[in-house]
């Protein structure tokens, strides 16, 4: 697919450009970049996504958004599997995989999650997460451009992803990029709230993207279980 | 795809929380997580005020209910690191007071978006005599992936109290140091003090506009 192209693209081309300022973050050699990109994103969301995302969550009912949410989770369900089963975790791909059978079919396309009320839970997981646990170590930090916080590994694995949606297959064009709207709206619709608390919580929002971008993709190529990291600069516990 | 799961998580981390003590005898950790939470979710379902967006109704629930459960100055200290051994008494009277503002506003704000969710609340995992403990609780939400909230909690005299919290894998404390070294090295200790004053104002500002 042509976008997975070109996040491959840039992916190489932040790798070319390794030579910005080194600051005090290890992970962000590219920081300067980084924030370019990361500005151009947040101008993007001030002007686009999120006023499109307000719209689409004010004017669907909770319900109907539900099922697009649904039917986009069910879709990417079989890859989710596979990459379970390239991690070594059969069990867990094969409850992808009758996940995606049932949602399909009694789901009805997928509208409806009777895969999760019968007990089959939904999992997380994607190329970058397999390239991790084979032991990929994440790269230095990336902010993609539209899609956000990602790293050297994350970002290939999100071109893998990509060329692996399904939404791809869809004829024809115009219904491929009535369907990636869609999702992309539905995504940014559940996030309203996040991203707003994120605003709140943050001295700097960058730094806090980032830091939570490498905790959490560190416990999700865990699956949540991560060991526990050598902390050498814990102070004594605090004057009571 | 990732910034979607990760900004969904913290929402979602600050919907969970602890409970009022009945002092005493210290009721287990996950006993008081649960308490608290179903006690606090039950409050703010039932309070018109809290429901029709009264901020500061909330904060005083939050105030009375949860704090209680929570270390303060560990979280503090926790989130500077090194800076910490570096700063005065009055300096760390001053920022475990800034910093615990911060916390209550933004978990204030993410309880307001609090809709329906369930909980599961996971056994514990951890021998009668720990005095360091992990408590798990998921939030199930139709449609989506569990979102785990680990609260770590750490015996002290009086009872258990809460000096982490985890979503989706994601440590609150830990989360703020880079920013809080950031300032010291910027600013010294002086600086990032005012940097929270600054924050925590300009969050009261707006939520005053509202």
């Amino acid at each position: 697919m042509i976008a997975g192209r070109f996040l491959l693209a840039v992916s190489l081309a932040a790798a070319a450009a390794g030579c910005a300022t080194a600051e005090s973050e290890p992970r962000d050699p590219w920081e300067g970049m980084n924030r370019r990109i990361y500005r151009f994103n947040d101008s993007f969301d001030d002007w686009i996504a999120r006023p499109v995302a307000t719209k689409y969550r004010d004017l669907l009912h909770g319900e109907i958004r539900g099922r697009v949410r649904n039917f986009f989770s069910n879709l990417a369900d079989p890859f989710i599997g596979v990459n379970n089963m390239l991690q070594g975790k059969l069990e867990d791909g094969l409850t992808d995989w009758v996940r995606f059978v049932f949602n399909t079919t009694f789901g009805l396309l997928g509208i409806h999650d009777v895969a999760s009320d019968m007990g089959l839970e939904k999992h997380n997981e994607d190329f970058g997460q397999t390239f991790g646990r084979w032991g990929a170590g994440p790269g230095p930090y990336l902010v993609l451009p539209l899609l956000g916080p990602s790293s050297v590994r994350d970002g290939m694995g999100t071109a893998v992803d990509m060329v692996a949606d399904p939404v791809g297959l869809f004829e024809p064009n115009a219904a491929r990029n009535s369907a990636i709207v869609l999702r992309a709206t539905q995504v940014r619709a559940d996030l309203l709230d996040a991203s707003r608390l994120l605003g709140e919580a943050a001295l700097d929002r960058y730094v806090f993207l980032r830091d939570a971008y490498f905790q959490r993709r560190r416990s999700l190529i865990y699956d949540g279980r991560p060991p526990r990291e050598e902390v050498n600069d814990t102070p004594e516990p605090a004057v009571k | 795809m990732t910034m979607r799961k990760l900004l969904c998580i913290l929402a979602a981390s600050f919907l969970v929380l602890p409970v009022p003590a009945l002092a005493q005898t210290a009721t287990p950790p996950d006993v008081l997580v649960k308490n608290v939470t179903l006690e606090v979710i039950d409050l703010i379902a039932k309070d018109k005020e809290i429901k029709a967006g009264g901020r500061a109704k909330l904060i005083q629930v939050i105030e009375a209910k949860v704090l209680p459960h929570f270390n303060f100055a560990s979280m503090t200290a926790l989130a500077m690191g090194q800076g910490w051994n570096r700063a005065t008494p009055e300096q760390k009277r001053r920022l475990i007071e800034e910093f615990k503002t911060l916390l209550v506003r933004t978990y204030a704000s993410a309880l307001s978006t609090y809709s329906e969710q369930k909980f599961d609340f996971r056994p514990l995992r951890a021998k009668p005599t720990d005095t360091d403990v992990t408590v798990q609780v998921r939030v199930l939400q139709p449609g989506m992936q569990p979102v785990p909230i680990d609260y770590s909690m750490e015996k002290t005299a009086a009872n258990w109290k809460v000096y982490d919290v985890m979503v989706g894998g994601v440590s609150l404390v830990v989360n703020y140091r880079t920013e809080f070294n950031n300032a010291v090295r910027n600013s010294g200790i002086e600086g990032l003090i005012k940097e929270l004053h600054a924050k925590n104002q300009s969050l009261e500002a707006a939520a005053g506009k509202k």
